[in-house]
């Protein structure tokens, strides 16, 4: 049984097309400069209309986390990291902290983007624990 | 602003049997509550000119509170389903009110029910929880949801010191409340050692920090105050009702550690002119324990952070200064999902009527009730009084 996929469509296309290129992709007001995730047709901040996308460092920090014991679906395999992770850029996302063992995972941790494939034609973007803070 | 204090009461309350209930289905249930609270207000179904429910996630039907009219054999000139998640039972309520207020319906009923534990596999059950996740940015990630739960308790813990014991406690009271209900599905006794001791499901969270997967229906029976006084049972007031959302998904509430439970409160304590001091009981959604006592800092009871020293002070159990959950809770007497505030909203009539048996909290006048859905996301506080003023 596969992991839960996400439909790829509309603005968000342009987001899931960096991951399958390795790059974190977050959209960019041009009018306030403000950096917001996840994709909307207007800037969150300014209410602008003219947005574009830039490249993220792919860096940031754990917001909160926990370790999932009992899995949601069959598709995850247990434990697994779920984390919120403040990007460097300023936006927040959920995703999985991976490749590390889960005692060392702190609110605060600094964390690096990697991408993991979730299907044949699409990966998404996971954190690893950086060494910084 | 109109105030709708004093404006509307609750005439008639009743719930179905709850906890595992095989044998009807939710809709079944649903009719069954309505039918009880009808003949606790002491009325006639035709009598109902409002009806507000809100769909099942077991047996699913795409208009429901028409479907629930058309099975009753009811025909309301104000008839609508709604969905806000936990916090839809209290919500609704404010919009009943209002409609009362503004002449849509006189006699309005309010019912809902599902069956999360015969009508749904678990795993079924889980998954059609968890879909409160963002589809595309959370979801794939694997959050179960005591996952998102897990998320703002550990960022309470990280802030402020929270201890894995403070969530236990809520438990351990939940449950004591439980055990002088006799209706409720948990009524063996714990304690805090219990609760740490049990399954670790989504660090912190604890098998006993998880609410229970229910089957069970509630309804009750909303009129204005001036027809009130002409059914059996003493009336029960609306003094102050409001709401705040926040946001839906999780990664984008402004703050994991403050919820709008801040400004839904505000709102009500205005309306009612009363402060939280003034409650005699708080009912608390209580899906997680971290909710608990999160609501109980949002909400005024004590200060910002300082929810787990609180409960440990001044005591939420049936001993306590502040009793929550008097009836046991989505935690210790049953969860059937959306329906979950209505048995705290019954239990409250039951208290201010001074009718709640064992559970009775003395002298109480007026009441505190707090409901959210999604992922601390839509809140609703509701204040009820014994007096119109
Ligand atoms: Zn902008």
């Amino acid at each position: 049984m596969s992991r839960i996929q996400p439909q790829v469509s509309g603005l968000s296309s342009e987001f899931f097309d960096g991951c399958n290129e390795g790059v974190l992709r977050l959209q960019h007001c041009k009018s306030c400069r403000a950096i917001q995730f996840y994709p909307r047709v207007f800037c969150k901040v300014c209410s602008g209309r003219n947005l574009d996308w830039v490249n993220a460092s792919g860096k940031g920090n754990v917001a909160s986390f926990t370790v999932v014991r009992k899995a949601l679906t069959e598709g995850y395999k247990v434990p697994y990291i779920v984390a919120l992770i403040d990007l460097k850029e300023g936006p927040r996302m959920m995703s999985n902290i991976v490749n590390c063992e889960s005692e060392l995972v702190t609110v605060g941790v600094g964390v690096r983007v990697v991408f993991s494939a979730w299907s044949d034609t699409l990966s998404l973007p996971v954190f690893e624990l950086s060494n910084e803070r | 602003m109109i105030s709708l204090r004093g404006k509307v009461a609750l005439v008639g309350a009743a719930d179905s049997q709850v906890g595992i209930v095989p044998g009807l289905d939710a809709n079944e249930l649903c009719a069954d509550a309505i039918l009880l609270s009808l003949s606790d207000a002491g009325i006639d179904k035709d009598q109902v000119d409002g009806l507000i429910t809100c769909n099942s996630m077991s047996k699913p039907m795409l208009y429901h509170a028409e479907a629930m009219a058309e099975y009753l054999q009811i025909f309301p000139r104000y008839c609508f389903a709604a969905g806000a998640g936990g916090g839809t039972t209290f919500s609704i309520l404010h919009h009943a009110a209002s409609a009362i207020v503004t002449g849509m319906a006189d006699i309005i009923v309010i019912a809902m029910a599902d069956c999360l534990r015969s009508g749904l596999s678990r795993e079924q059950s889980l998954l059609a929880q968890s879909s409160t996740g963002h589809p595309q940015f959370e979801q794939p990630y694997g959050p179960t949801v005591p996952a998102y739960y897990a998320l703002i308790a550990q960022a309470h813990m990280a802030k402020f010191g929270t201890l894995p014991e403070h969530f236990a406690e809520i438990a351990v009271a939940c449950r004591a409340h439980a055990v002088k209900n006799k209706n409720a599905q948990m009524r063996d006794p714990i304690t805090v050692e219990d609760v740490l001791n049990s399954r670790m499901i989504a660090d912190p969270l604890h098998l006993l920090d998880c609410s229970l997967v229910s089957d069970g229906g509630a309804a009750i029976v909303m009129t204005s105050a001036e027809r009130a006084v002409d059914f059996p049972h003493p009336p029960v007031y609306l003094l102050g009702v409001g709401e705040g959302h926040n946001h839906e998904h999780i990664s984008q509430a402004k703050s994991l550690t403050t919820s709008a439970a801040l400004e839904s409160s505000k709102q009500a304590y205005a309306m009612a002119g009363l402060g939280p001091k003034d409650m005699q009981f708080a009912q608390l959604y209580d899906c997680f324990t971290p909710t608990v006592l999160l609501e109980l800092e949002d909400l005024g009871f004590c200060k910002k952070g300082e929810g787990g020293p609180f409960i440990s002070s001044v005591g939420i159990g049936p001993d306590g200064s502040l009793p929550v959950n008097t009836h046991g809770g989505l935690l210790s007497h049953c969860h059937p999902g959306n329906p979950g505030s209505m048995f705290a909203l019954t239990e409250s009539i039951w208290q201010l009527r001074h009718s709640a048996g064992k559970r009775q909290v003395i002298n109480a006048h007026v009441g505190l009730l707090h409901a959210q859905g999604g992922i601390m996301s839509s809140h609703t506080t509701l204040i009820l009084g014994r007096d119109a003023s």
